[in-house]
């Protein structure tokens, strides 16, 4: 249960970039969990060489993340979007760009699992006779960190608002003298970045083989879409409610079934409610 | 009457260019890999009746093509049954998965719709893991039957695969020149509209991904006896999804010629590049050459050839 919160924590960190993308900007970016674990092999190169720890890397590596996704989104919208044709061939085009990054990495780096050391991993404190390992509390923190940030960068400062003003009204946003293409980059940009970190903690979690992304595409879309389609609140709320449900499964039924549980919920929320628990 | 009579006996003279090659027993190896240049055949065409035709973009190929190779290892687990019943069943049970999603196509569209069929093929899969019947995670080894009609089990298997494919592009034909395919094609430019215009929207999207799932499943029905070790991380394997869909995407998705060039291109790139370089190197080349087709040429070569010609 305790282990299911904390691993919620770290699901929203995952599922940031994929709500603001897909859930604000509207753009089936599928590729997204390749982004994350791209992210995590930069984890474990700067740590396995220089002995970096992986968030930190993580952290540093968001502005390199940044530039891959603007450059990315240009070229989705100089091929997609500017002929208005983006839904199904971007869609097909950012499978590909996801085939792409996993096979680059299992080319470069094989098919073994790699892991990250950090003083921290193995560790764990005690509250009230409950063992609470760092593994999982320090992505949590960060993961809840992210979410603030993110909650900050979209309400308080005025490119964020400006995106969420580009979902809403893209015409509106012209007519104020903002440029919804560049603060589309901006913002696709700005979602790649969190894969960079969110791939540092998935590697502190666990250890990661290129095709850990075909896991995380359904629990990332599930979450994005229970927690309504670019609710940054929403987004937490639906990654602690998945990660309780996947650690309560994997308890009680085996951990065979733990996977099934997110694209569970993803269908049935798509096919129940697909605005989502807070959507608009 | 005389172009469908045509048509016909092309497809005959394929069928019979097929069997005389399993006949003439070659290097065996290209029995090996004819077969699953001809399993994409099957697969690029019935994904591209949905994919290509309606405009729905199917991720869980993996599912409906695992689904008929699980039946058929249900049924020779159970009853041995021969090879017809095995397909047969095995287009039907995908074909009934197939209407299910057809279903789901009332709530979903875009890219929803293909975010679930993902989540379908992931769900599947778990179920199949933990049913032990069919081998569960471990897998299952699959005993062929002794004495194929002609040569050896693996000729007689591409044979087989000669006769399906050769079924699937001509159902997939059908579809494109009926009234079926142009009811399709109105609803994939707009549905709203299609409907509007008295297109029978949802019956024609239920006939699209039944035919679809039958076509998959169908294709998947000789699997185990072609690799006679079943387990679900292989069936299942995403590849199948990416294939499928590249394959129509780089063919071209609006004829039935599309999916067959781009089986054949791809399918015959990848198993020189299995042989010659690795095998994780061809779904590298797959990824590639899909985001370029996608970029540069959203047609397909189908579509290249037509400007070409159109000058």
């Amino acid at each position: 249960m305790v282990a299911g919160l904390l691993l919620g924590g770290f699901y929203a960190a995952v599922s940031l970039g994929v709500s603001l993308i897909f859930g604000l900007l509207d753009i089936a970016n599928i590729a997204q969990p390749a982004f994350v674990i791209l992210g995590s092999y930069a984890a474990y190169v700067m740590n396995s060489s220089f002995g970096l720890d992986a968030i930190l890397t993580g952290l540093l590596f968001t502005p390199v993340f940044y530039v891959l996704g603007a450059v990315v989104y240009r070229l989705y919208y100089g091929s997609f979007e500017r002929r208005g044709e983006e839904s199904l061939r971007g869609l097909v085009f950012f499978f590909g760009v996801l085939f792409i990054i996993e096979v680059s990495l299992s080319l470069k780096y094989g098919v073994d699992y790699r892991l990250v050391e950090a003083a921290y991993i193995g560790k764990s404190i005690d509250l009230g006779g409950v063992g609470i390992a760092f593994r999982l509390l320090v992505p949590c923190l960060v993961g809840l960190a992210m979410t603030l940030a993110l909650h900050l960068f979209l309400s308080r400062t005025f490119y964020g608002r400006a995106v969420m003003a580009v979902s809403q009204d893209r015409l509106a946003l012209r007519l104020m003298g903002a440029d919804p293409v560049r603060i589309k980059t901006i913002a696709f940009g700005v979602g790649i970045a969190a894969a960079s970190l969110a791939g540092a903690l998935l590697i502190t979690i666990a250890p990661v083989v290129p095709s850990t992304d075909r896991d995380y595409i359904g629990r990332m879309f599930a979450i994005t879409v229970l927690g309504g389609m670019g609710s940054i609140a929403g987004t937490l709320v639906a990654a602690v409610i998945l990660g309780v449900a996947e650690s309560l499964m994997s308890t009680f039924f085996g951990p065979s079934w733990s996977l099934a549980v997110s694209f569970g919920i993803l269908l049935v929320a798509l096919a129940v409610r697909p605005a989502g628990l807070l959507g608009r | 009457m005389a172009r469908s009579t045509r048509t016909l006996l092309v497809g005959l003279a394929v069928v019979g260019a097929g069997i005389l090659l399993a006949a003439l027993r070659v290097n065996p190896y290209v029995y090996f890999a004819g077969y699953v240049i001809l399993q994409y055949v099957v697969m690029a065409t019935a994904w591209n009746i949905l994919g290509g035709y309606a405009g729905y973009v199917n991720f869980g190929t993996p599912a409906f093509f695992a689904l008929g190779a699980y039946t058929a290892v249900f049924l020779i687990q159970s009853t041995r049954a021969p090879l017809p019943v095995l397909i047969l069943a095995g287009g039907l049970v995908s074909g009934l998965l197939g209407l299910g999603i057809g279903y789901l196509t009332l709530r979903l569209r875009g890219v929803f719709f293909s975010i679930a069929t993902l989540a379908l093929s992931i769900v599947l899969q778990t179920m199949i893991i933990n049913w032990e019947y069919v081998g569960g995670s471990r897998g299952l080894s699959v005993i062929r039957p002794s004495g194929p009609p002609f040569g050896s089990y693996v000729t007689f298997l591409f044979a087989v695969m000669v006769l399906l494919s050769v079924m699937a592009v001509t159902v997939a034909r059908f579809i494109e020149r009926s009234w079926v395919g142009r009811g399709l094609a109105a609803l994939r430019d707009n549905e709203e509209a299609a409907e509007c215009m008295g297109v029978p929207t949802l019956r024609l999207k239920l006939f699209a991904t039944t035919v679809s799932g039958v076509l998959l499943g169908v294709a998947g029905a000789p699997f185990p006896y072609y690799v006679t070790f079943v387990e679900p991380t292989s069936a299942f394997n995403l590849d199948y999804a990416v294939n499928a869909l590249a394959m129509p995407m780089i063919g071209g998705t609006t004829s039935w010629v599309g999916p067959v060039i781009g089986a054949v291109l791809l399918g015959t790139a990848q198993q020189l590049a299995t042989v010659t370089i690795s095998s994780e190197m061809n779904l590298f080349i797959v990824g590639v050459v899909l985001v370029a087709f996608v970029v540069l040429a959203p047609e397909g070569i189908v579509g290249l050839v037509r400007r070409v010609r159109g000058r």
